[in-house]
């Protein structure tokens, strides 16, 4: 039994009340203190605050497994999906490691955009999804295609045009795609994949709907992926529109690093808390210690079981931050040059 | 022109700091650059040649200003734009979130209201997600409006493929934008063409599409004191012949300007002796340039990096056959890029472009006919 069972979902109204002074916790997880859940440096008007990543404090909170008498503040993981979410997340940042060393070496050519520092996002939700369910993502994608179950030599292969990659060496860095996977791509163009992920969800609940084929575990579930460059796109909000519409099965996950190659998020962005666009659309927006995998797999439990249950669409904020720069070929000049540094416990 | 450019070298600074940083690579580290006619050769690459006609423009006109994704902070996402926010602020040259539909939507609202925008776009592939407003809102204003609202708006970007980027960024897009009427598409090659055709483009009342290379930025090329003149300026719709020649025309644009020459030396090896035209203009194609030169060749391959179908190549030899038919002696060889989205691996990726090779076969067909021709798809 979930541990949110007893919790209404809290809908735009009040969410919309909230000040710009609060802290922005998800608006259907039970409002408490998250703990861990701290200070956003978005709050702060320039980006003079040292961003902090602060790790989870789920096992040190110490709450005896399956209790529901109090709020906790997370379901617990059994050692084997611990092992699990570890071995994703230890994967994906070692495969782009060996991407940058490949890509210095005149090895790996072309745009090489890693992931590095925001495998905590991609193993959160996707390890999550069933076969069935899909994931499409930006050219940031070679770790969701791992995590959803590509071969990484697959993966691999294709970075270096070999006929054995996924997509045989046609589609490159930026596009990675596997039907068996249900991983829709691997899009070069920001925004590019969320309408296609709409359609996506849409053609799950067609499929349940109006060819009745139905799946006892609920509607097929799409994730799509995307930076906070992207949240400033009208493709963006076009889908937010038709996804709360037609409650369309799909989470809209945006990855927010701060950074859209050289481009800060605070001076791109009018209203930089993205998670405030969702109840702008009429569905849930949540906001996420992206560096934590397992407040983020808790919010994708929830967001999953919505979408599952037909109740529609949630964005989800994640906040993170990526440890390279755009790609193998950004000199990455701007960030450094500020004042933002990453602390870890 | 050259009055305003002192006044912000003020005194004591040398003429080379109008160029900036963009000149470092080129000048020996305290060189002057020589404003009178030196006897001294000058070597520009494109991305100076363009940074020096957006930073001349920007100048000598108050209107001029620079907007797109990280052209001001990052100095250019290819560093055309260096030094351009440091000299103007950030009211002239303005980092824009990635909403190419919306800015460049901005951008033709502000040229209807009287101000002369440079639009850049990443790449031209990005140019996609704000075509609507490209054509419908730019192109087509002048027409239905009646000659009531002009828009002098530049959209400038790289075009065609680079290395190893993949499908979705390796597009060539001067057919689309040439087909238009109410556009003008500018395609440089060499950093005169990128230098004259540029300050053209914004001093020019229409929307210009302005199709840089991404390969070409680094290449330098000799430029003459002429053309290191802040008051030079090449027409638009005038194409330039690169090489002259007497068996066989060869037109090409862009990157392949420079394959066609590098055809040309080979051939001229083996006594073919080819002209080479470099269009600098798909929109107005000069149509009077390429005709009499097929008048006086009577042979013609045309040269493309696009997609051959309604492609550039096409409406080039059209163009012969409307208003030279007779002078032609052989078939016109049409060379494009394979009909195939851009693969990423970098040996189909080769396969893909045309290659020098593919350029001296088609003109040794279209002088020759020795090899016969492939059957038609």
């Amino acid at each position: 039994m979930s541990a949110f069972s007893a919790v209404r979902i809290l809908f735009p109204p009040v969410v919309a009340a909230r000040s710009a002074g609060e802290k922005p916790s998800a608006p259907f997880l039970p409002s408490l203190a998250v703990p861990g859940l701290t200070r956003s440096p978005l709050r702060a008007p320039r980006l003079g605050r040292p961003l902090l990543a602060v790790s989870s404090d789920v096992l040190s909170g110490q709450k005896p497994l399956g209790s529901n008498s109090s709020p906790s503040s997370h379901a617990a993981v059994s050692r084997e999906e611990a092992l699990v979410l570890y071995e994703d997340m230890v994967l994906g940042r070692v495969f782009e490691d060996m991407c940058a060393q490949m890509y210095y070496r005149g090895k790996m050519f072309g745009f090489v955009h890693l992931y590095n520092g925001q495998e905590a996002v991609s193993t959160g939700f996707i390890k999550l999804l069933e076969a069935t369910d899909s994931v499409v993502s930006t050219y940031r994608d070679h770790v969701h295609a791992v995590s959803k179950g590509v071969p990484a030599r697959a993966v691999m292969a294709e970075l270096f045009g070999k006929t054995t990659g996924c997509c045989r060496g046609q589609g490159g860095s930026m596009h990675m795609f596997s039907s068996t996977h249900n991983l829709l791509g691997g899009f070069a163009f920001i925004g590019e994949g969320i309408p296609v992920a709409t359609g996506a969800a849409f053609s799950s609940k067609y499929r349940h709907e109006v060819l009745k084929q139905s799946n006892p575990k609920g509607l097929d579930v799409t994730v799509a992926f995307f930076g906070d460059g992207t949240c400033n796109n009208g493709q963006f909000f076009e889908c937010l529109n038709m996804a709360q519409l037609w409650k369309l099965p799909i989470i809209f996950v945006v990855e927010n690093n701060l950074w859209a190659i050289g481009m800060s998020h605070l001076r791109a962005t009018s209203d930089p808390e993205i998670w405030k666009k969702g109840p702008a659309f009429g569905m849930p927006g949540v906001h996420v210690d992206g560096m934590d995998v397992l407040k983020v797999r808790e919010v994708a439990m929830e967001a999953i079981g919505r979408a599952r249950r037909g109740e529609g669409p949630t964005l989800v904020e994640c906040e993170t931050y990526r440890f390279r720069g755009h790609s193998l070929a950004d000199p990455d000049e701007l960030r450094k040059a500020g004042k933002l540094e990453i602390l870890f416990i | 022109m050259l009055r305003v450019l002192r006044q912000k070298v003020g005194c004591g600074a040398s003429p080379a700091m109008i160029f900036g940083q963009a000149l470092q690579k080129v000048l020996p580290a305290g060189s002057v650059l020589p404003r009178k006619y030196s006897s001294a050769a000058k070597e520009m690459n494109v991305r100076e040649a363009l940074n020096s006609a957006l930073d001349e423009e920007m100048s000598a006109d108050p209107k001029v200003f620079l907007m797109g994704e990280e052209v001001g902070e990052y100095q250019g996402a290819y560093k055309i734009s260096k030094g351009l926010l440091e000299k103007y602020g950030p009211d002239r040259v303005l980092d824009t979130p990635i909403t190419e539909a919306g800015f460049t939507g901005i951008g033709v609202g502000a040229a209807y209201y009287g101000l002369r925008p440079v639009v850049e776009f990443m790449t031209f592939n990005f140019s996609m997600q704000a075509i609507d407003h490209i054509i419908n809102s730019a192109a087509k204003s002048n027409y239905m409006s009646a000659g009531q609202i002009s828009v002098p708006i530049v959209f400038r970007g790289p075009n065609g493929a680079a290395a190893g980027v993949g499908a979705q960024h390796s597009q060539c897009f001067a057919a689309w934008y040439a087909h238009v009427p109410g556009l003008k598409v500018l395609t440089p090659y060499s950093a005169e063409d990128a230098r004259g055709l540029l300050k053209a483009a914004i001093r020019d009342p229409d929307p210009v599409v302005f199709l840089e290379n991404e390969l070409l930025y680094g290449e330098s090329f000799p430029v003459s004191a002429e053309v290191l003149d802040s008051s030079f300026c090449l027409p638009i719709g005038k194409a330039k012949i690169e090489r002259e020649g007497k068996h066989v025309t060869i037109t090409a644009y862009s990157k392949m300007v420079g394959y066609a020459l590098q055809a040309a030396e080979i051939l001229s090896k083996e006594g073919i002796s080819a002209e080479i035209i470099n269009l600098r203009s798909i929109r107005p194609l000069d149509r009077a340039t390429i005709n009499a030169s097929v008048r006086k060749t009577n042979r013609l391959v045309t040269v493309e990096e696009g997609f051959p179908q309604h492609g550039v190549g096409a409406e080039i030899c059209m163009s012969v056959v409307e208003e030279s038919f007779e002078y032609l002696d052989a078939p016109v060889e049409r060379i494009a890029g394979a009909d195939v989205p851009m693969p990423y691996a970098a040996n189909l990726e080769r396969m893909a472009v045309p290659q020098v090779d593919d350029i001296v076969r088609a003109a040794k067909r279209a002088c020759y006919r020795s090899v016969p021709m492939a059957a038609a798809a």
